[in-house]
């Protein structure tokens, strides 16, 4: 036993030695292989847990959302429709909502105006996200004044502000009481943006959806389950910018493999040559290229999931955020709780220390089996 | 201390850290804030994640179609469309 360990750190010494002597090309080897692994982990640790994010938050979506068409776009709903809706059975509850977006000319923002009877709001006081709040740099107090859609200017004080752990719901929300609401958009009366119905057994939601839609044939019912879906298959890898970071990791990975796997340098080969000529036997030469590719590839993905663990996590993934960021004004701060799902970190491990190693050893058993005057001659 | 070892400590000292990412993960999971409840209450049907175009704003409400939705010749133009798919699971209405 103790053997066959002081055969195995000899030769870790030995690959150690090796790898040393050819620093300039190991390191930018090791550092592009950390980069690979360090974006698909940071890509897999943001998608996990912005899953888990909206699993939460989307435990409190309406059961069924109710909006209106006219010439193909959605259109404010008549509170008629809410009557008759209550009135198929099983259904307990339908509310006309109000919201809407408002274009702040200062700074170019877009915010969402929720109307609500919560009494967190009143008339003339609002509630505004930690992303308002920065951009228009606001404290509680502060009068706002929002410009009406008859053009008149509608004062606003700021009677609180959301804390940034709910920037995922609420960055750039201003939520206002629905008179208030009206006033701003100018809003007709007796119509909603959508209704959000609840219904008693969930099982019955599409049978309720179905007659909805046949009840009312403008209408467009969106079910819970639609919307969780919605968010469970966000950046799905098909998507566009995902798409590219998993292609071009997963290319750079292929060249790696192709470089290792398509043959040895002729310095490599001399190598093993001589090796075999001083007595190495070909399981000890194997076992040489077995730590070569371990040394490299697990200090790789070791290193490169932690450091993605932090870019995700304590740093609120700067890199994607730029990405993620485009044209908006407001943007939210990323403070996810970490998620850890060990079967995508086993996948990202076969993916990319297994097929390396392999990749590594195979050309040398090659090489380690041949006569060892040849390999020096080659 | 042999290279070998010091690699060896190294990397044990890496794995280390690499095993203590579930519990760390676990613990936050434990100790993270709830929902506000007037937040609870406003019933959201999107996460906040992209502010530029009304249709990655609001996800889930969003018509396949809205990005082109803007003017008759209308390209889809935000970044953020690039990057999040719109709802394609929704069987009837476009």
């Amino acid at each position: 036993m103790k053997r066959a360990l002081e055969r195995h750190l000899n030769i870790l010494d030995f690959t150690l030695a090796s790898l040393l002597r050819r620093k300039a090309k190991n390191f930018s080897l090791l550092a592009v292989y950390l980069l690979v692994v360090f974006m698909l982990a940071s890509l897999q640790f943001f998608v996990t847990a912005l899953k888990r994010e909206a699993a939460i938050i989307l435990s409190d979506t309406p059961d069924l959302i109710v909006q209106r068409l006219s010439a193909g776009r959605q259109d404010l709903v008549p509170v008629g429709y809410a009557e008759e809706i209550a009135r198929i059975r099983g259904v307990t509850q339908v509310r006309p909502r109000l919201w809407g977006y408002y274009y702040d000319a200062l700074n170019g923002a877009n915010y969402t105006v929720i109307a609500s009877d919560d009494p967190m709001v009143a008339p003339s006081r609002a509630a505004v996200g930690a992303g308002v709040a920065k951009t228009r740099n606001l404290a509680v107090g502060d009068l706002v004044p929002l410009t009406s859609y008859d053009k008149t200017p509608l004062m606003v004080e700021i009677g609180s502000i959301f804390p940034h752990s709910s920037d995922l719901i609420a960055a750039d929300m201003i939520i206002l009481t629905p008179e208030d609401f009206k006033l701003l958009f100018n809003f007709p009366k007796g119509q909603a943006t959508d209704l959000a119905v609840s219904v008693r057994n969930p099982k019955e939601l599409s049978t309720v959806a179905a007659k909805i839609a046949d009840r009312f044939p403008d209408s467009r019912p969106i079910l819970k389950s639609e919307i969780q879906r919605t968010y469970q298959s966000i950046f799905d890898w098909r998507g566009g910018m995902t798409l590219i970071i998993l292609a071009s990791a997963l290319l750079s990975f292929i060249i790696f493999a192709w470089d290792r796997a398509t043959g040895l340098s002729a310095e490599e080969r001399k190598e093993i040559g001589i090796l075999k000529s001083i007595g190495w036997e070909t399981s000890d030469v194997l076992l040489l290229k077995f730590w070569e590719g371990t040394v490299i590839s697990l200090t790789a993905f070791l290193l490169g999931v932690v450091l993605a663990y932090g870019h995700v996590f304590f740093l609120s993934a700067p890199l994607f955020a730029q990405a993620l960021k485009g044209w908006s004004v407001i943007y939210p701060r990323f403070q996810l709780v970490p998620v850890v799902d060990a079967y995508q970190l086993a996948v990202l491990f076969f993916l990319t220390v297994i097929p390396y190693t392999t990749a590594t050893v195979v050309p040398c058993w090659r090489a380690a089996t041949t006569d060892p005057d040849a390999a020096m001659r080659s | 201390m042999r290279r070998s070892l010091q690699y060896l400590l190294l990397t044990g000292a890496v794995l280390a850290l690499f095993l203590s990412l579930p519990l760390h993960a676990r613990y936050e999971q434990r100790h993270a804030g709830t929902v506000l409840k007037q937040l609870r209450d406003l019933h959201v049907t999107d996460l906040c994640l992209v502010t530029e175009a009304r249709y990655t704003r609001h996800l889930a409400l969003a018509d396949r179609h809205a990005p082109f939705q803007e003017h008759p010749l209308a390209l889809e133009h935000f970044p953020s469309g690039s990057l999040i798919l719109p709802n394609i699971s929704r069987g009837a209405a476009p």
